[in-house]
């Protein structure tokens, strides 16, 4: 699956568009880490929570749930709302 | 073999930066930034190797991380596994905001450190700060998680877990402090902590006897008299010499028309009756600024019994900064230097224990905290 990152994450991607695979969201984020050691954590919490403002499109759909059933063929975009001065 | 050459290490709201200096702290070479546009809440040169450097990274939007340098910050490792709270079955259970407190452990546990968090949490690593766990009881004892309070209770920017203390004696006699929350004591290696609060103030309406009402500031421990603890808190300035458990308020001993609130507190490396304050105006709704915009440092030489004003060379009006809780430090040197960084981004130094003051950078970030460290030669 093709996997959009935002620009406060390339640091980790140097790129703004990954490739990376799944059953589900969370597997995903675990192959993203697997690729990217320490990614995952920085865009989900301790609890499976997706960090505050981060954000999960799938086919256009937001998606909160690390469970959610990917099946192969979507494109997953991570964006990031930026907050703070 | 440590260098006689000083390194002042300065986490900003939006960044790291390195003051290295030369022998006679004349001249400093400002090296940054590092993590521009980062929230950096410490950073700390590993006294014990004089090489491995910890900061604490996060930022408004992504999760918080440490980073690990083996020389001085050319080059930047991420922590294995960062900080973070065990995860529990339900999902509420709680989240690492950022961590705030960075301590190394005693010489004879070369590899061990220690973080406080926010919201407030002890963490310990065994390997360098690589890989982090969870450290004693406090994270998630539901007395300690009540004592800990909401977010409502804690500081503006999160409440959190600070001046992890260990007995240079004794590895496993720790203290900690937590805003809010209290100051707590262990003796049995983090496996169960005790309330010290005993002689302490609250501010007036709170219960005394309920830890959560406590704000401890900055706590030190006297590295050449294990047995003196000092502490700057909500209320005022205090000093405890155990085996009594009653804190005593030697902020009454200062000046009234500046009074005993601040953040910072700093102790003197080889004589425990000399110590060092910064007051600020925590009047009415708490303007955080200096008393009177006129910035001054106030020394004791005898444990708190008097004070010194000590504003040479500070600006001598209209200066509405003010200096937080990690943002005063010593370095070792015969006749000491102290070290303060303003929430205006200011970096101001003595070389000789706050007679004279100079300023060393302007325009940086809001500084949250300075440590010197000396690195290997």
């Amino acid at each position: 699956m093709r996997v959009l990152i935002p620009s406060p994450l390339h640091d980790y991607t140097h790129a703004p568009r990954v490739e990376a695979n799944g059953g589900t969201l969370g597997a995903l984020l675990d192959d993203l880490d697997r690729q990217f050691p320490g990614i995952r954590f920085r865009m989900v919490d301790e609890q499976g929570q997706i960090r505050r403002h981060m954000r999960c499109f799938i086919d256009g759909v937001q998606i909160f749930s690390l469970a959610h059933a990917l099946d192969g063929t979507d494109e997953v975009l991570f964006v990031q709302a930026l907050s703070g001065g | 073999m440590a260098s006689a050459h000083p390194v002042l290490l300065v986490a900003t709201r939006k960044g790291a930066w390195l003051l290295h200096g030369d022998t006679d702290r004349q001249h400093w070479r400002l090296d940054g930034p590092h993590f521009l546009g980062q929230i950096i809440n410490h950073l700390v040169l590993d006294p014990r190797n004089g090489r491995t450097l910890l900061a604490a990274v996060s930022t408004g939007h992504l999760g918080p991380t440490l980073f690990r340098s083996a020389d001085l910050g050319a080059n930047w490792q991420e922590a294995a596994q960062p900080p973070a709270f065990a995860t529990t079955a339900d999902g509420n259970g709680r989240s690492v905001k950022h961590t705030f407190w960075l301590e190394p452990g005693p010489a004879s546990e070369p590899e061990v450190w220690y973080a406080g968090t926010s919201p407030q949490g002890l963490f310990r690593s065994t390997d360098g700060g690589d890989t982090w766990a969870p450290f004693s009881c406090l994270n998630d004892d539901p007395t300690f998680r009540e004592w800990m309070g909401t977010e409502q209770d804690g500081t503006p920017d999160g409440p959190k877990l600070h001046s992890i203390q260990i007995d240079p004696r004794d590895p496993t006699h720790l203290y900690i402090a937590m805003s809010g929350g209290g100051v707590h004591e262990s003796t049995d290696g983090g496996r169960s902590f005790t309330p010290l609060l005993d002689g302490l103030a609250v501010v007036e309406g709170f219960d005394r006897d309920t830890p959560t009402f406590h704000d401890p500031h900055c706590v030190r421990l006297c590295p050449t008299l294990p047995d003196r603890l000092y502490q700057q808190n909500h209320c005022g300035i205090y000093r405890l010499d155990r085996p009594a458990t009653t804190w005593q308020r030697i902020g009454d001993n200062m000046p009234a028309e500046v009074g005993d609130i601040g953040f910072p507190l700093v102790l003197h490396p080889h004589d425990p009756d000399t110590l060092w304050v910064f007051p600020m105006n925590g009047d009415t709704v708490w303007p955080r600024t200096s008393p009177d915009g006129k910035p001054a440092a106030y020394r004791s030489r005898d444990g708190g019994a008097s004070w010194q004003r000590q504003d040479h060379g500070l600006p001598a009006e209209q200066a509405w900064w003010t200096v937080k809780r990690q943002a005063m430090c010593a370095d070792t040197e015969a006749t000491l230097g102290l070290y303060v960084g303003t929430t205006s981004g200011e970096l101001w130094a003595s070389r000789d224990e706050g007679d004279n003051w100079q300023c060393l950078a302007r325009h940086l970030p809001e500084i949250y905290a300075l440590s010197i460290g000396y690195p290997q030669a």
